[in-house]
């Protein structure tokens, strides 16, 4: 269970004590309309054989997130801040080729698209190949050949010899995205971040998909990210659930804490928008009002007031002050101004029958 | 919820015709060979054989995997493309070859909403422009003019009337879409064919997009036929559903029958992959994994299609189809060895 959580910044130099600490991480970029804050101030923990789930709406700063663990900003515009440690090595301040060493053998990313992800001109296995031979250079291509068949079979591709020689095109949706888990777990990675990974996947197919994620991190014991806006993927597969809104966490608690316990305004409202395939609902659904922030023009204090529904109810506190995040108990925290009392009674009397 | 829900299968309201009814309805698709010369090689099977009905203010929701032909289906409808074979009949009258031109006055009753907010608008028209211009051509002149008419079209989505004369760019998706449905009942259509509506929006917004279907469908009378994949969103906008695979409707009933007790095989395993946000439940189900891919249409398996993917599948699957027999009363099926036992999802 990821523990540590004081409220952003723990003492800078503090030696992390989870596998991957992300402490108080900013990812801004600099555009002519403005600074776009993507990611302001995130904080979160990760075990080995635990799975994290990452939810929110688009331009909520997700992905940003994945992508700066990757450190795939380096050498872009981009300015990071906060620090990223991973088993014991800090990220954001290391140079861009000892992050390089590390992309694709000690973590590795699943994309959303399997399609644009591929590269049309290679054959599929080439390029899982190259990635393996890139960070084990003593080995020769025709192990590199074994290693890439193995890995195809492993993720459940029919005829992984034949396949091993065809392009991206010739795969389905689903074996593409296979071929792209075999592609990232190569080298054995052990921490696998997958942005979206079935959302351009028909639910079939999604299922298939999510059971092999289940089944290679029981037997590798990898640590997972996964990003998804589909709160039916988050609680089948994650652990630990991440909420967040206008790039910063609004919620942070166990799978059971952020769906039977919410805290947050804004989950509440997630949670009240979702159609439900196991039951059918009477009412009329319970939609969060406007629309998500510009990223260049959070709202002041709490970026979700103007969408809140109890923002009033601390008078202007929501519009001036920030909330930061707050351990409601231990392993579940948010960042709302509303007392433990008051989130405690709107929950139980408003939201609850509801959902 | 919806209004009028309880009918039998396609009923309508006074009993007699239902709003549209399409029978054993084909879209073969030709693949063809051959810079100069072509030769036609095949053909896609997208649609083969669907009767369906939608009575007026229903809401019939056609679910499937993508391939399944459900878009096909819903531009059969509203007739942006014409079937093969088969029969489309709105309001008793054959639509199926009627001509480009005739096809205007059908335009006002048949209306549609696309999937992607952001492809589906003229970039370079005003939002005036965009709902306005289904006026113009159909000659209609509102009391007030159509500038009057497009601000009140716009107050009924919930946009800014003042937005009148803004852009397609300087909305965000959810407001898009709330464009395309104001587009879609300017001319206060009786069934729009609405395609993945929600599916390119955050959930916050899809809620706000199913409540807004929801209120027109009350004020309207309109009748949907509502195309997604999404089996949560259907279950909760449909009166009744369809279930799609390769071109087939494999089972048919009103929208409790069919979450609570689906008979086809293949619904179930549609039904048991969709995971439900509540982490205990999610744990507790059990999942029907379906070996491989859906077949190609080009070349899709014989008899039922569905015997390769499936688990109770006997020498009879390889060899007949089964036809879509009424097994309960408004419940369909597509199989020759229906599921007894009821599901809950």
């Amino acid at each position: 269970m990821s523990s540590v959580l004081e409220d952003g910044v723990s003492a800078p130099s503090a030696a992390p004590r989870s596998y991957l600490e992300v402490r108080d991480l900013q990812v801004h970029f600099p555009t002519d309309d403005g600074l776009v804050k993507s990611v302001d101030g995130l904080s979160f923990t990760l075990e080995k054989g635990q799975t994290l789930g990452i939810v929110g709406e688009s331009g909520s700063g997700k992905s940003v997130t994945a992508q700066a663990v990757l450190g795939l900003h380096k050498g872009t515009r981009a300015h990071l801040g906060g620090e990223i440690w991973l088993d014991g090595q800090e990220l954001v301040h290391a140079g861009a080729e000892d992050v390089r060493k590390l992309r694709g053998s000690k973590m590795a990313m699943i994309f959303q698209d399997p399609l644009s992800a591929l590269h049309p001109y290679f054959k599929v296995g080439a390029q899982i190949a190259e990635g393996y031979r890139q960070h084990h250079p003593d080995v020769s291509k025709s192990e590199a050949r074994d290693r890439t068949i193995e890995m195809l079979r492993r993720v459940g591709i029919p005829n992984p010899d034949k396949r091993y020689s065809d392009y991206g095109h010739q795969f389905s949706g689903g074996m593409r995205q296979r071929a792209m888990i075999a592609m990232a777990l190569v080298n054995d990675p052990s921490l696998l971040i997958a942005d979206e990974p079935t959302t351009a996947l028909d639910v079939t197919v999604q299922a298939q998909i999510i059971d092999l994620m289940k089944d290679l991190q029981s037997e590798f014991g990898s640590a997972i990210i996964i990003i998804t806006h589909d709160l039916g993927v988050v609680a089948e597969i994650a652990d630990d659930v991440l909420v967040m809104y206008g790039g910063r966490c609004a919620e942070y608690g166990t799978a059971d804490d952020v769906f039977y316990r919410p805290q947050h305004p804004y989950a509440w409202g997630l949670l009240g928008s979702v159609t439900r395939l196991d039951r059918v609902r009477e009412e009329r659904l319970r939609p969060i009002p406007g629309t998500p922030p510009s990223l260049i023009s959070v709202p002041s204090g709490c970026a979700f007031n103007p969408r809140c529904t109890y923002a009033p109810l601390n008078g202007d506190r929501c519009q001036t002050e920030r909330p930061e995040l707050v351990t409601v108990v231990p392993g579940h925290a948010v960042a709302c101004h509303l007392s433990d009392a008051q989130r405690t009674d709107i929950f139980r009397d408003e939201i609850a029958p509801t959902l | 919820m919806t209004t009028s829900i309880e009918q039998p299968a396609g009923a309508s309201a006074g009993g007699g015709v239902p709003l549209l009814e399409v029978r054993s309805v084909q879209k073969y698709f030709p693949v063809t060979r051959g810079i100069f010369i072509k030769k036609q090689v095949g053909a896609v099977q997208a649609v083969d054989g669907v009767s369906l009905t939608v009575a007026a203010g229903e809401t019939l929701g056609v679910v499937g995997e993508s391939g399944c032909g459900k878009s096909t289906l819903g531009r059969l409808v509203n007739r942006l493309l014409e079937p093969t074979d088969g029969q489309v009949i709105f309001e008793g009258q054959d639509i199926t070859h009627v001509s480009t031109g005739d096809l205007r006055p059908l335009r006002r009753d048949i209306q549609m909403i696309f999937q992607d907010p952001f492809s589906s608008l003229n970039p370079r028209h005003n939002v005036g422009t965009i709902i306005g211009t289904a006026l113009k051509l159909q000659k209609i002149s509102p009391p007030g003019g159509d500038k009057k008419r497009v601000q009140e079209l716009l107050e009924l989505v919930g946009l800014n009337p003042e937005h009148y004369n803004r852009y397609p760019h300087q909305f965000s998706g959810g407001q898009r879409q709330r464009i395309g449905i104001a587009r879609a009942v300017a001319l206060q259509p009786k069934l729009i064919v609405a395609d993945e509506p929600v599916s390119a929006l955050d959930v916050s917004i899809q809620a706000q997009v199913i409540n807004l279907l929801e209120d027109l469908q009350r004020e309207f009378n309109l009748a949907y036929l509502f195309i997604a994949h999404d089996l949560s969103v259907v279950r909760h906008i449909s009166d009744r559903v369809a279930v799609m695979y390769l071109g087939k409707v494999m089972e048919m009933a009103g929208r409790d029958a069919l979450y609570e007790r689906a008979m086809h095989p293949y619904t179930h395993a549609l039904m048991s992959a969709v995971p439900v946000p509540d982490p205990a439940k999610e744990k507790a189900r059990a999942r029907i994994l379906l070996q491989g891919d859906l077949p190609s249409p080009l070349n899709p398996p014989p008899a039922c299609r569905f015997h390769t993917r499936c688990w109770k599948a006997q020498e009879v699957c390889k060899t007949q189809e089964p036809p879509l027999l009424q097994i309960a009363p408004g419940h369909q099926v597509a199989c020759h060895f229906p599921e007894e036992r009821g599901v809950t999802a």
